[in-house]
């Protein structure tokens, strides 16, 4: 009994001992090296996607000895990036949109960046407009923006085609969508236009870009003293619009709660004839939805002929946790460079980001907007030219059409919340024939008020 | 002498409680501590002090007082939501209470193979409540090719719009739960019926009782303890509802499934900014006191029910 005791206690004592010589070893060693995670892919990317990924963190710990990085795959929504900013969850690098990074460098929940963004070669280069939305108030970058969009309209061409309509004249003004929308739905029995109707802010924002595209506003004034103006007559317009083509042409389809995903995958599955989204998309129905790219058309968002007509424009904005020390800081903002802008400004890394995508059978040559100047922007499309492997002819309206387009950011306060608010208004459109429109944009606006004003 | 010393009890020390095993009742009783402790009791405690502050967890909390509770209050979408858990309450009382105990009765009746149809009774119980429902989800598709629709259309129906209307939403949703839930309920209903004695029955018969009499005057009264403890808890349960709006509608169609659930998840996740916790917590410390007085107010009376 008693030497069994002694010598479980001197086992105990021996292996403490040898933990802490691991601990102290691996301390050691860890003071050379620094660790980051990284947002990856949307979760369910195609193990394609996923490997050109890998291959391209690979490239990048070979040229960075001291790092390590660590893919995380990532998906901005708007819950689950509130409940992982609130665990301090988040990955070290980590994506936001343009409506939300300026506010969250205000509160503190990202790390500034400012000391190592000003030491890149191409600082000077960036657009002013763009890099502001990563810019707080008083002057401290907490974001480096990675990627700008417009809104456009997505069609399906072998609907169009079956619906004997020219798939390569797509609809340039609403009424003409509302027409060929109501033409695909009888002849081929798809929804000929379908709108984002989710409650996650998406039905909201898809119907900003609509009553832009006629030329209205959603807020006047900036900061918390902004004034809501949901109710203006061209948003009201705008529900008619639906209402019309909904309950009049029943050329909606029948199902109306979808988001970004369902709306891609409805799509690419080849169940919609028109929709709206940023023009960035088709990356998504690759990676997620396996779309036949012979289906695939992109046009310019119809404007009205209101001179304050124009299309809405976001982007996305690559951050650091705010908890990240020094070295981490330091390492974040070298794989932002690396994986985010270099394809951007560098010929020799956009043709090698362009061959790891072409190699893994990812889409190459997505239209985007110019995060930098558009000499750049132009030389850098001119780099990997040779590696597109989009069906670019088939975008060929937007790529030609976006540039002459006025191009409006997104309501600069509370956006997310103008959007929530403005959720119900699109489903009860959509679901309700007898909807009273004004009465719900009333309330509405007194929703999307209260929030600018307390700047939520 | 010997007496004495037989009924005086040995003096109690620490020694004496870690000698008579008092100390391994400590070990064993510490993890089931720090369990409920951690994730039970300290939640619970830090939901009343985050009802009182304005905190969205990444910045420093500040005192508030009753702010928040007025503030959910005076939120329009307050009485939409209690609203619509009223309803889905309802609706469940009145469709999901009687099905298990009228499968129970019926399977009680079969005499062959009875065990096939308690597993089956259970098996939607067995499937994962995320699984299930978008499941449904794709069967709740609104198109005429949607599995339900197409269903409906061997009967002539016209097809339905299932989640894609305000007025079918709800229902909807209540199918699908009724659905995933009633089986647990039957099988407790299956164990009590064993407990009615068949000479109550005999006695019915030779009375002249049909089977519809025999269940109103016999099997209802006996089961009525357990029938009154499945009320409460079906009405706790559907009370505090979050899974089946917030899978299939995100409380939409307009607000039309939004629960009060679903209500807190919105207040302190719905904001990409930084939730407002002091709401959520706020009116889920309502909501559990709204429920614990419903619950002491019912046990008290149906006290004289349930006993004998």
């Amino acid at each position: 009994m008693k030497s069994t005791r002694r010598t479980t206690c001197v086992a105990v004592a021996v292996g403490c001992l040898l933990i802490a010589c691991a601990t102290a070893a691996g301390a050691t060693a860890s003071a050379k090296s620094v660790t980051i995670s990284v947002a990856s892919l949307i979760p369910g990317s195609s193990a394609a996607a996923v490997q050109q990924f890998n291959q391209q963190v690979a490239q990048f710990e070979k040229a960075n000895p001291g790092i390590n990085v660590q893919p995380v795959e990532y998906q901005w929504t708007a819950p689950t990036f509130a409940a992982k900013l609130a665990a301090g969850t988040l990955p070290t690098v980590f994506e936001v949109p343009f409506t939300d990074a300026r506010t969250l460098g205000e509160n503190g929940q990202l790390a500034d960046i400012t000391s190592y963004v000003k030491k890149l070669p191409y600082y000077s280069k960036y657009n002013p407009a763009v890099l502001a939305e990563g810019t707080t108030s008083k002057g401290k970058i907490v974001a480096l923006p990675k990627g700008a969009y417009a809104q456009a309209l997505h069609y399906n061409r072998k609907l169009f085609v079956q619906a004997g309509l020219n798939p390569n004249k797509p609809p340039s003004t609403w009424g003409q969508v509302i027409t060929d929308a109501k033409i695909i739905a009888q002849k081929t029995g798809k929804a000929g236009y379908a709108e984002m109707g989710k409650s996650d802010n998406t039905a909201g924002w898809i119907l900003t870009t609509v009553v832009y595209s006629l030329g209205g506003r959603m807020e006047t004034g900036s900061g918390t003293s902004a004034k809501a103006t949901l109710t203006n007559p061209l948003t009201v317009q705008a529900l008619n619009m639906l209402k019309k083509m909904r309950w009049t042409d029943n050329s909606m389809g029948s199902n109306f709660d979808m988001g970004w995903s369902d709306i891609n995958q409805q799509f690419a599955a080849g169940n919609i004839g028109m929709y709206i989204s940023g023009s960035d998309v088709y990356t998504n129905l690759v990676q997620a939805s396996n779309i036949d790219p012979s289906i695939y058309g992109l046009a310019p968002i119809p404007l009205s002929k209101n001179k304050n007509a124009g299309v809405l424009g976001g982007g996305t904005l690559a951050a650091v946790k705010p908890s990240a020390n020094a070295a981490q800081k330091a390492a974040a903002v070298k794989w932002m460079d690396f994986f985010y802008e270099q394809p951007l400004v560098s010929k020799p890394q956009a043709v090698r980001n362009a061959q790891t995508l072409v190699a893994n059978k990812q889409p190459v040559g997505v239209p985007a907007l110019p995060i930098f100047n558009l000499k750049q922007y132009n030389l850098a499309n001119t780099w990997i030219k040779p590696y597109i492997n989009v069906p670019l002819g088939q975008m060929k309206p937007f790529t030609t059409g976006v540039f002459k387009q006025k191009l409006i950011p997104e309501p600069g306060s509370s956006t997310q919340s103008v959007y929530a608010a403005l959720d119900p208004v699109v489903q009860a459109v959509l679901t309700d024939k007898n909807a009273d429109v004004e009465s719900l944009l009333e309330q509405a606006n007194s929703v999307a008020q209260s929030a600018i004003s307390s700047g939520a | 002498m010997t007496r004495d010393s037989e009924h005086r009890l040995p003096r109690r020390t620490p020694l004496t409680w870690v000698r008579s095993g008092g100390l391994s009742t400590l070990l064993f009783l510490l993890p089931l501590l720090f369990v409920f402790g951690a994730f039970s009791w300290y939640p619970i405690v830090r939901t009343v002090v985050m009802s009182v502050q304005h905190t969205n967890l990444v910045q420093p909390a500040t005192w508030v007082g009753l702010k928040n509770f007025k503030a959910v209050v005076h939120d329009p979408l307050f009485p939409i939501a209690v609203k619509n858990t009223a309803y889905f309450a309802g609706l469940a009382l009145l469709f999901g209470y009687p099905i298990p105990l009228i499968g129970a009765v019926l399977m009680s009746e079969v005499r062959k193979r009875r065990g096939i149809y308690s597993a089956l009774a259970y098996l939607p119980v067995v499937i994962p409540p995320v699984v299930a429902v978008l499941l449904w989800k794709t069967f709740y598709d609104a198109s005429s090719t949607g599995v339900f629709n197409t269903i409906l259309g061997w009967v002539h129906i016209s097809p339905q719009p299932w989640l894609q209307s305000q007025g079918t939403a709800m229902p909807s949703l209540v199918l699908e739960s009724t659905w995933a839930n009633a089986g647990g309920t039957v099988i407790i209903y299956l164990a009590a019926l064993t407990s009615v004695n068949t000479e109550l029955y005999e006695a019915a018969a030779v009375d002249g009782a049909g089977i519809l009499r025999k269940i109103w005057h016999i099997t209802l009264p006996q089961l009525r303890g357990v029938l009154l403890v499945t009320m409460i808890l079906q009405i706790i349960g559907t009370a505090q509802v979050f899974l089946e709006p917030y899978l299939f509608t995100s409380g939409g169609p307009a607000n039309s499934t939004l629960t009060v659930l679903l209500l807190i998840y919105n207040y302190a996740f719905g904001n990409s900014l930084g939730g407002d916790y002091g709401k959520a917590t706020a009116l889920s410390l309502m909501l559990a006191v709204f429920l614990a007085l419903f619950s002491w107010i019912y046990l008290r009376a149906t006290r004289s029910w349930s006993t004998e």
